[in-house]
């Protein structure tokens, strides 16, 4: 008898423990440390170490934009701008004012924070490409302000900055870069995942799935729109900080357009409304073009022939896509 | 003072003559299709750098032009067959990625067939500039407005009077509809893509001996085209010649008056403090949502 509900407990709890380590907020958090702590044995050189920290570095950026696109259903074609301020607010405070490096940071912070809150409201009450449009036309216009007010930002040629300091240490190398990052991407990911689980994040998806049907059961849609796009531009400020210091300069291409398509395509790429698909996808689009030096001349054809591909066959992105592949084939 | 004014009316109606053509470009997918072609400042590119090729091959404009502008219009065919139709009823943002992809395919295509320099295009009647009331023009320019209008009135037949234009003008209204009654949707989206592939190209090519082309020559006339048919109200196409020239003399105003650092600004200044008002833009319609 008692041997009986051991046999049949035991099979019971290892079932839960896989959903457990499926369920995002257990399992996949533990699974990312994992991949960022055994990264390093893989890594063999000096190039790697630069494309994996560029990769988490995005990566960052995509698991915050993708609370905005993936969760709350707002498109944003221009969160290179907060970016490319994020990395400026850190290079001339520091370099120009003799800012310590933390100040600058959270001050470039709380600088985006603003002005994303001050623009949020307008900005989102447009629909569809009409919000495309005006996020895009935003970040085109923050881009030109920091390539021509060159008294300050330094112009086309871009701003140098002084090696990363915090309290008298000297964070340079990159080792101790990729740490730095690792540990920023997996706070990011564990604030990006609890505020999904939250009341805040079952406003955004009913948000996503009819506006009109979210208002009706008393949702305040316009407060939650705001509040995924600043937490969104926040984040993407703190990772353009990060950047500018681990780059050692900053050029206002980082803010431009290219730049926030690139980083939509990554977030849509992996696959929206999933924390690891904007990784996947960041991370794939990010080492992506370094493999496709190979092909020289032909490296834009191949990249833009994987997006349409991948968009046309993989709806849903890379990442979202295998993972249903994957639980349909074990049920099977 | 008056003649300055006119110099910068003159370069702001050009401009706006093309925007107003990459706009109506993006206007006439989006009423077939809904969906936003961020390729479409390419087909200007692929129309001015194939005219470029052609001329130097030895043909001569009138037929260069001609040949282009088919080209042009090939490649959007092909865009919407092997990419947009394969989409289906795909989200926005997964078509706007499909799109910006095909930019970027066209631009690196346009890099490999052709190269990554500037070219000219020789000017169609020579450059001796005109003189009007004490400010120049060059003939160029009047060669863009002109060629610019009679796109713009042979669209509007074409929307107004013929079977075809009218099966657009169907979709547009609803798209169920148009196929119940027996519109042939598939074919007017290929329609559509040919349509504003060719328009873009036109613009391309009558700007190419002003402006210079090159393999990136398109993102921003692209941009400003959209800018221009969201202005104007996406999908109205008298919104879109509108926005155009909205946008076109702004900017030629702003780079003349206050700092020509910031003429591309200009465009999206406009349409933020547009939208932030009229959220639909100048001549769109207040629309409702269905739940």
């Amino acid at each position: 008898m008692t041997s009986d509900v051991h046999a049949s407990a035991a099979p019971a709890r290892r079932g839960g423990l896989a959903r457990a380590l499926l369920r995002p907020r257990t399992g996949g958090l533990g699974l990312l440390a994992l991949v960022i702590a055994l990264l390093p044995l893989a890594l063999p050189n000096a190039y790697a170490y630069d494309v994996a920290i560029n990769a988490g570095l995005n990566a960052i950026v995509c698991v915050g934009l993708n609370l905005l696109i993936g969760y709350a259903g707002q498109i944003s074609l221009g969160h290179a701008a907060f970016f490319g301020l994020g990395a400026y607010a850190s290079g001339i405070l520091t370099t120009r004012y003799g800012w310590p490096a933390p100040g600058a940071l959270a001050a470039g912070a709380v600088l985006v924070g603003v002005l994303a809150f001050a623009v949020a409201r307008p900005v989102l009450r447009l629909k569809g490409h009409y919000l495309a449009m005006a996020t895009l036309g935003l970040g085109v216009i923050i881009s030109i302000v920091l390539n021509t007010e060159s008294w300050i930002t330094g112009g086309p040629d871009g701003l140098m900055l002084d090696d990363l300091t915090v309290l008298g240490w000297t964070l340079a190398g990159d080792h101790t870069w990729y740490g730095i990052v690792g540990v920023t991407l997996l706070l990011t990911v564990w604030l990006a995942l609890n505020l999904i689980d939250s009341p805040v994040g079952r406003a955004l998806r009913a948000l996503h799935g009819t506006e009109i049907g979210a208002q009706v059961v008393g949702v305040d849609t316009a407060h939650y729109k705001v509040l995924a796009f600043v937490v969104s531009a926040v984040i993407a400020a703190v990772a353009g900080s990060l950047f500018a210091h681990y780059a050692g300069m900053i050029t206002p291409g980082k803010a431009g357009f290219m730049k926030s398509v690139e980083l939509v395509t990554m977030v849509v790429f992996g696959g929206m409304a999933s924390t690891f698909g904007a990784i996947v996808g960041a991370v794939s689009l990010t080492v992506l073009p370094q493999l496709l030096v190979a092909f020289e001349d032909y490296e834009s054809i191949v990249l833009g022939l994987i997006m349409i591909g991948t968009m046309v066959f993989m709806r849903r992105g890379l990442f979202v896509t295998l993972l249903d592949l994957a639980k349909s084939w074990r049920r099977s | 003072m008056t003649s300055t004014f006119l110099q910068f009316l003159f370069s702001g109606l050009t401009l706006g003559a093309i925007y107003a053509l990459a706009g109506l470009g993006f206007s006439i997918i989006y009423n077939a299709s809904h969906v936003i072609n961020f390729a479409q400042g390419e087909f200007l590119m692929i129309g001015a750098m194939a005219t470029v090729s052609l001329v130097g091959l030895g043909l001569p404009l009138e037929l260069a032009i001609p040949l282009a502008v088919a080209i042009a219009a090939a490649v959007g065919v092909a865009l919407a067959r092997f990419a947009v139709v394969p989409a289906g009823d795909a989200s926005v943002v997964t078509v706007i990625i499909i799109t910006i992809g095909a930019s970027i395919l066209l631009r690196g295509v346009a890099q490999v067939v052709w190269d990554k320099e500037f070219h000219a295009l020789p000017a169609f009647s020579g450059t001796v500039p005109i003189s009007v009331l004490g400010a120049t023009m060059l003939p160029q320019s009047l060669w863009v407005m002109g060629v610019s209008l009679a796109a713009i009135l042979a669209l509007g037949w074409f929307f107004g009077r013929t079977m075809a234009g009218k099966a657009m003008l169907a979709v547009s209204y609803s798209r169920l509809g148009a196929q119940l009654v027996g519109v042939p949707i598939r074919r007017v989206l290929l329609t559509s893509f040919a349509l504003s592939a060719g328009l873009g190209a036109i613009g391309g090519i009558v700007v190419a001996p002003i402006t210079f082309t090159s393999y990136e020559a398109g993102v921003m006339l692209g941009l400003k085209g959209f800018s221009a048919a969201v202005l104007g109200g996406l999908g109205n196409g008298l919104g879109a010649v509108l926005g155009g020239l909205v946008v076109g003399i702004a900017e030629a105003m702003s780079a003349g008056y206050l700092s020509s650092a910031y003429k591309d600004a200009t465009a999206f200044v406009i349409i933020l403090v547009v939208l932030f008002f009229l959220p639909n833009g100048l001549l769109g319609h207040k629309g409702s949502e269905r739940v």
